[in-house]
């Protein structure tokens, strides 16, 4: 069972409490942006085994929108942070190379 | 003028423990920002309670504040009083960016009480509600089985659930159930 601390309310919340939002950290390429631009923006995600970075939202609960970053083998929570951000916050960052000292995910490490 | 009915009129159920719809609720959904002193005010002399913390309720005499989420409350009141408290309150947040509505007729209330009162909501909640993590003047938004729904509890062990009233005969089925005589799991 996935278990997250929602950063806005405290509450940690089981999974039936939350809603998933997929990938996080998406830069959306919308009108007057290029084809492959827009492709990938709409197709492409990460589906790596190991360090994640998704949105979820504690939807039977505050109602807000956070980040969670997570091993998707272990299930390993390694922190929730803010929706207000466009990319992993140093802490969560030190978080994960503590027990995944080689990760890297997307552009970020 | 017609005789407003709460959803299941009082209903009641007793078995490990008492269920009971808690008839007409005065309540204001309230968003804004929780840390203007603008918005306090309003609220304080709307209740006469002080800006609960996260995950807490604060009562007074004949209302309270629920903290909802970090830019919301729900405002408790008397139901006969609650247009004159809306307007009051409308009043005090003038210019201020901020929104309360009169949600009374959409709500339901239960009270669940009794020994058994924790192992009911437990039956029904993923929530830990073990005398030290679930404590009076705890404010909890949550689901219900298949439903949102949000407790308190009160000083006198007795559980306050808001829920939707569309909902209000399915809770209801749901806690007289959960409150079976001899149905305790004996964890809390
Ligand atoms: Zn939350």
């Amino acid at each position: 069972m996935l278990i997250l601390e929602c950063p806005y309310c405290g509450v940690k919340a089981e999974e039936t409490e939350l809603h998933a939002g997929g990938e996080a950290h998406l830069k959306r390429f919308g009108p007057g942006s290029s084809d492959d631009d827009f492709h990938d923006y709409l197709f492409m995600r990460e589906n790596p085994k190991g360090v994640h970075f998704e949105r979820w939202r504690h939807i039977n609960g505050c109602g807000k929108w956070f980040h969670a970053a997570r091993c998707t083998m272990t299930l390993e929570v390694f922190g929730t942070y803010s929706a207000q951000t466009y990319e992993p916050p140093q802490d969560i960052r030190d978080a994960i190379s503590a027990k995944r000292p080689d990760w890297s995910w997307r552009e970020f490490k | 003028m017609s005789d407003p009915v709460s959803a299941l009129n009082g209903a009641a159920f007793s078995g490990m423990a008492s269920v009971t719809e808690g008839g007409l609720a005065g309540m204001i959904t309230l968003r804004g920002d929780l840390s203007s002193a603008k918005l306090k005010d309003a609220v304080k002399s709307a209740t006469g309670a002080a800006m609960p913390v996260s995950g807490k309720v604060e009562l007074s005499e004949d209302g309270g504040l629920c903290w909802m989420s970090p830019d919301e409350l729900l405002v408790l009141v008397r139901y006969e009083e609650v247009e004159a408290k809306l307007a009051e309150i409308n009043a005090g947040l003038k210019g201020e960016h901020a929104l309360a509505a009169n949600v009374s007729d959409a709500r339901a209330v239960f009270r669940v009480s009794g020994e058994g009162a924790r192992e009911v909501l437990a039956k029904l909640c993923p929530v830990d509600m073990s005398v030290d993590a679930f404590v009076p003047g705890q404010f909890r938004r949550t689901r219900m089985a298949q439903v949102a729904a949000a407790f308190w509890l009160d000083h006198d062990e007795t559980f306050h659930i808001v829920c939707f009233r569309s909902v209000a005969d399915y809770v209801f089925t749901l806690l007289s159930t959960a409150a079976q005589p001899q149905s305790e799991v004996g964890v809390y």
